[in-house]
């Protein structure tokens, strides 16, 4: 570097601030040089001046105001935390609880009715709890699916369908995920009015968390209400990430409202790892509703259990239904239909 | 093969817009899509300069490392170009790209974008060189026909050049030393990681 563009710089950063010609003293140095440039905006004194996220900002005019950012160096840490970290979120979360379900699997293998299937059923849950729970189940699957191709799909499709089936596809999975997320809101806040009021931790949850939720040891039933704490657990989880996910999918279906470019990249961020988190939480509830668990599957399938699986994982909401019907006190509370099968 | 980039002289920029126009005129660029532009920094004050910005055609493009579909490819002549046949229009090479190269037919992200169009470096897409069919997703192919880009090469005051990226370096350090001043090569340190000292 010359003397001569080390004092140029100097005085470029000075004449950033100060416009006005105010005499400095160190100015009068460069004043037997002819200087076209002494007030020269110059590149590397923008992007020092630059803080944060902000961008090396002008005019331009054509009428695209959009277009009036000229260098945005901050992109490229997004487009590092997109490409690297996020990536690496979704591929530990999703994968690990993969592994460690089939590992759970191998070791207690699934989970039996202690006392042997009974020949009476009892019913758990109505025709619009199921709905509900269905219309967010089968749209977070969606979701999580065409989620996770845009994460994974260059690396695991692209391979395997080549570039023309996996545009496609990519394509569908986008519209999919656009429109799909809508459902799952719906679905979200339907489950979250029909059982919040089931969902409030207690002193039984304490408990049951301190017997592993017997899920570990054969044999060993801590008592629960209708849902035990591990469905609390997943309850809150999906409550609140899906609250997560919706309103930062929504900022990112509109740009418009997430604040520029940096509030857009960091909504992306958060999408993606809660997202990634929270498909690991539903991994391991699908699989204790269906291969993990017998007769888990029904509670949700026919909307009625069998009733020593009941005895076993929900002993006091047993008792709480079947002593409220004998009673003949419904007091509206009870779920609709909910009887003991004679 | 050379390692192809623009450099744009921003002290031989007169703002006058031509590079803005021969672009969308050689390629037929849709309405309301610029693949190049010229931003004016400190309009009207003191010490003005006026810089032509298009797709840089970065090192490590951070477009292709976010593109979902990874539709992003680099020619031998290290110029980024993508295909519009896969493009989902999600957005994310627009949030990627150092300098708002990506730009696409429709706003918000509803259903989609559109197919991302940007700046090639006058080198058509992945179709078959100079064929109809990449004409009209991509534009012209002046590279294949051994020409340079237009914006450059018919830059008045030639202030953008485009070519090797060594030897525009040469030109403009040599500038600078015969002029005695010079306000940068805009945009190499975020496209290239490295800037032309002189
Ligand atoms: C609830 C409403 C939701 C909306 C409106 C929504 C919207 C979006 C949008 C706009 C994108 C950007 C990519 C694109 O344009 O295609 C995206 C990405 C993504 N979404 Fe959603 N989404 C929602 C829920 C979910 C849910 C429930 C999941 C799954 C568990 C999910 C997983 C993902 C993943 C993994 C990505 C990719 C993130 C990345 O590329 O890093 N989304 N979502
Ligand atoms: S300038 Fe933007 S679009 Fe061009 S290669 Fe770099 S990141 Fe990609
Ligand atoms: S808009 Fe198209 S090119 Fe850009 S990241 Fe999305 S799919 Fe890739």
């Amino acid at each position: 570097m010359t003397i001569f563009t080390k004092m140029s710089r100097v005085i470029a950063v000075l004449a950033l601030g100060l416009f006005a010609m105010i005499a400095q003293p160190q100015a009068s140095q460069a004043q037997d040089i002819i200087n076209p440039t002494a007030e020269s905006v110059t590149e590397d004194a923008l992007m020092e001046a630059l803080n944060g996220d902000a961008q090396v900002q002008g005019r331009v005019s054509i009428p695209d105001d959009l277009s009036s950012g000229l260098i945005k160096p901050a992109n490229r840490g997004w487009a590092d935390t997109h490409g690297g970290p996020v990536r690496t979120v979704n591929l530990i979360a999703v994968v690990g609880m993969i592994v460690l379900l089939v590992a759970f699997y191998a070791i207690r293998g699934k989970i039996r009715i202690d006392s042997g299937p009974s020949s009476e059923r009892i019913q758990r849950f109505s025709a619009t709890e199921r709905f509900a729970h269905w219309l967010m189940a089968v749209s977070f699957i969606v979701l999580a699916l065409t989620g996770l191709n845009l994460v994974f799909g260059r690396a695991v499709i692209l391979p395997v369908f080549g570039e023309d089936a996996f545009g496609t596809l990519s394509a569908w999975g986008k519209i999919a995920h656009n429109y799909m997320g809508f459902a799952f809101m719906l679905g979200l806040i339907l489950s979250f009015v029909y059982w919040i009021a089931h969902n409030i931790p207690d002193k039984v949850d304490m408990h049951w968390l301190s017997k592993g939720g017997g899920l570990f040891v054969k044999g060993v039933h801590p008592p629960a209400k209708k849902f035990n704490a591990g469905q609390k657990g997943i309850f809150w989880s999906v409550t609140l990430g899906g609250a997560a996910l919706s309103f930062t999918g929504v900022m990112l279906l509109f740009p418009e409202l997430a604040g520029g470019e940096a509030g857009w990249q960091l909504y992306q961020v958060i999408h993606g790892v809660v997202a990634a988190i929270l498909t690991a939480i539903v991994i391991a509830h699908i699989y204790i509703g269906s291969v993990g668990m017998e007769g888990a599957y029904d509670a949700m399938g026919s909307g009625e259990v069998d009733l020593n699986w009941a005895k076993e994982h929900h002993s006091l909401w047993v008792e709480e239904v079947q002593g409220k019907s004998s009673d003949g006190t419904d007091d509206g509370s009870a779920r609709p239909g909910t009887q003991p099968a004679e | 093969m050379a390692r192809m980039k623009f450099l744009c002289d921003a002290d031989r920029c007169i703002e006058c817009n031509a590079c803005v126009t021969a672009c969308k005129n050689e390629h037929e660029v849709p309405w309301g899509i610029n693949r190049r532009r010229v931003v004016t920094i400190n309009d009207g004050l003191p010490g003005e300069r006026s810089v032509s910005m298009a797709c840089m055609h970065c090192t490590d493009a951070p477009c292709a490392a976010v593109c979902p579909v990874d539709c992003f490819y680099t020619t031998e002549d290290a110029v980024v170009l993508h295909s519009k046949d896969t493009c989902i229009g999600c957005g994310y090479c627009f949030y990627a790209c150092p300098f708002g190269a990506p730009q696409y037919p429709r706003v918000g992200n509803f259903g989609t974008r559109g197919k991302m169009d940007k700046c090639t470096y006058c080198a058509g897409g992945p179709e078959a060189d100079m064929t109809e069919a990449e004409y009209v997703k991509y534009g012209s192919n002046r590279l294949a026909e051994g020409k340079l880009p237009l914006c450059a090469e018919m830059c008045s005051t030639k202030s953008l050049l485009a070519g090797d990226g060594d030897i525009i370096a040469d030109i403009y350090r040599e500038r600078v030393v015969t002029r005695g001043y010079g306000s940068g090569a805009w945009g190499w340190r975020s496209a290239y990681g490295e800037t032309v000292s002189v």
